[in-house]
């Protein structure tokens, strides 16, 4: 293979023989050679003859090389001979426009980090008004549906009931009854070296009716929903639907927003009733097999360990879970501008940040609990 | 390899698509000869776009065959393919920008996967091809969704030509853009053409598109396509081209391409 450049010094200046393959394809050794050619003033001849099939890239980087090895120099005369290419003379127009079109300088760095710093703040503030705004609309559509009931779009509520909820009963079963035979086996374990075997039923049933339940439920609510709330809400947005709502003079806080918050609201308590049913069997069954407390003996200890109040402190967190979930979800779907790269971004934001709301939450409830003695 | 200078660059013999029950095309023969700019239109859902699909390989017709610079779509081997597709450009309809990047990083796509260039390198043929379809350069670092629709085509054009293709496909290129952005669209697209010695297969519903730009027009009826030039087309018969040729907006678009070219 020949070298793409030779440089050879004439009488009267520099001549450039080009030669071999000089397509795109040969693209990376041009660039190797161009990178060596040495600084050059006076004249220089481009000669062409011997180049095959050039490509406007490689010859784009001659032109480029060639002006900035010269940048300091006094001009460079560059003249292309032997059939230049016939884009040629486009790339040469393109290259002085570039020149005036580049000469604008970016800010030095400590000034335009100030700016970054300076612009996110102001981001911040901004976001924390929209949650404050979006709050203050869905408390509105709310109030309104006391003096107009048709604000609450009942089937709508109902289709997200059917979807948030219906169709999460077998996932939530299984995973409260799983769970709840995991707490127990291990339970056992611990209290058998006591011979308090007994005691696993006191465990599981606090464990599942106070917190694990209702726990459990309302993280898989999370990922299911809060996700679908955030996609479905992102995708209308980027699709401008949310605007020809508005257009309509609808408002997307109540045909989008309210009917999810609301049904998630009726469907988690509900869902946490099954998964504590599901746990208490769970925990029952596993008593029964391994620990060979027969089912009568097991639902007798079960209501000696529980207090009145056992059932109603797990069960009194669902709607506020509810709340959490659904306005994460729903915000995050709001927030969806521009691009699908955003849109999986927030949807992966909204369950990540409500799974930590929902564990923020049930921390702030069990301190609670314990000072008011629940 | 592929023989760029064939003549004709592309050759669909017996084209049959179909979706269900309906017959999109029925034995549609199509022929783009060398280094002209050949319009397609048809009415709506008579298969343009299909028709486009059909010839990049991207769905299979259910009969007939497609010939790029003589060779068969269907039966190359897969490094000929691949070359293959590296020989044309396409843009889509709306754009088809990969929103996750910047319109640099966009343009750079192609070149980044078929060759390992340095960043240095790679950053200047982003700006030279931005330059070439008339982008200011402070675009390079804004994403799609920062740019308006004309800026939007012009960006998918820069992605389309920076493997350097002898041939493009433009789909609907101007569809949605103002008169004025349309028309200065038409006149890169001409500059393009002459200075850089393309072929083009054009799907436009423009007819000032039509008008200004492109040396051969073929149209989609009956499932079939009637190819023609410009003036060959006016004469035509056929009821649906003299609508479509002879309705008030052709007659407006006619006559402003005959007011230019008396211009010069």
């Amino acid at each position: 293979m020949t070298a793409p450049l030779a440089l050879e010094r004439q009488r009267d200046g520099w001549r450039l023989l080009l030669s071999g393959d000089w397509s795109l394809t040969a693209m990376p050794g041009i660039e190797a050679q161009l990178q060596n050619l040495p600084a050059l003033e006076g004249t220089l001849v481009c000669d062409w003859t011997q180049a095959r099939a050039p490509g406007i890239s490689p010859a784009w980087a001659l032109l480029r090389r060639l002006a900035e090895t010269c940048g300091t120099q006094p001009a460079l005369d560059v003249r292309h001979t032997g059939n230049p290419p016939h884009f040629l003379e486009l790339l040469q127009k393109l290259h002085v426009e570039r020149h005036a079109a580049y000469s604008v300088q970016a800010p030095p760095t400590l000034e335009r980090l100030v700016g970054k710093l300076g612009r996110w703040a102001v981001l911040q503030g901004w976001h924390g008004r929209g949650v404050i705004v979006f709050l203050g609309r869905i408390a509105t559509v709310v109030g309104e549906a006391f003096r107009r009931p048709q604000a609450l779009r009942v089937s709508s509520i109902a289709r997200h009931i059917y979807e948030t909820g219906i169709t999460a009963i077998p996932i939530v079963s299984l995973i409260a009854f799983l769970i709840s035979v995991i707490v127990a086996y291990l339970g056992a374990q611990q209290l058998s070296r006591f011979g308090a075997d007994i005691f696993v039923v006191d465990l599981v049933t606090i464990a599942v009716l106070r917190e694990m339940g209702v726990l459990l439920t309302a993280i898989i609510v999370a990922g299911r929903s809060g996700s679908a709330f955030a996609a479905e809400i992102g995708v209308m947005q980027l699709n401008e639907e949310t605007d020809a709502l508005r257009a309509m003079g609808m408002s997307p806080i109540e045909l989008l927003v309210v009917p999810r918050v609301l049904a998630l609201i009726v469907v988690l308590p509900l869902l946490t009733v099954i998964a504590d049913a599901m746990g208490l069997a769970g925990g029952g069954l596993l008593s029964l097999i391994n620990l060979h407390i027969p089912l009568p003996q097991f639902t007798a200890r079960m209501r000696e360990s529980l207090s009145h109040t056992t059932f109603w402190a797990g069960l009194v967190k669902a709607p506020v879970f509810a709340i959490l979930i659904a306005m994460v979800g729903t915000y995050r779907g709001m927030q969806v501008r521009d691009s699908a790269r955003e849109l999986g971004r927030l949807t992966t934001v909204a369950v990540v940040q409500s799974i930590f709301m929902v564990i923020l939450a049930d921390a702030l409830f069990a301190v609670l609990f314990v000072q008011i003695n629940f | 390899m592929l023989d760029p200078n064939f003549n004709p660059v592309i050759r669909v013999r017996g084209l049959h698509n179909r979706f269900g029950a309906q017959v999109v095309h029925d034995g549609l023969d199509m022929e783009v000869r060398q280094n002209e700019i050949f319009g397609v239109v048809g009415g709506s859902g008579t298969g343009k776009s299909v028709l486009l699909r059909s010839i990049l390989g991207l769905m299979h017709p259910r009969s007939g065959s497609v010939e790029l610079y003589g060779r068969d779509v269907e039966s190359l081997a897969v490094a000929d393919r691949d070359s293959l597709v590296q020989s044309y450009g396409v843009t889509f309809q709306n754009g088809a920008l990969i929103s996750s990047l910047t319109v640099a990083q966009n343009v750079q796509l192609p070149l980044r996967e078929h060759y390992s260039l340095s960043e240095k390198t790679l950053d200047e043929l982003a700006d030279m091809n931005l330059l070439m379809v008339g982008l200011p350069p402070d675009a390079g670092a804004k994403f799609p969704s920062q740019l308006s629709g004309g800026m939007i085509k012009r960006a998918a054009l820069a992605r389309a030509l920076v493997l350097e293709p002898k041939l493009l496909f433009l789909d609907e290129p101007t569809a949605g853009l103002d008169p004025i952005s349309a028309t200065a669209f038409d006149e890169l697209l001409l500059y393009l053409h002459s200075q850089l010695r393309l072929t083009v297969v054009m799907i436009t519903h423009d007819l000032d598109t039509l008008f200004q730009t492109c040396s051969r027009v073929g149209v989609i009826v009956d499932g079939h396509m009637i190819s023609d030039t410009l003036p060959g087309m006016l004469q035509n018969t056929h009821p649906w081209i003299q609508e479509y040729f002879h309705g008030p907006r052709a007659r407006a678009a006619e006559k402003e391409a005959a007011v230019k070219e008396a211009r010069g």
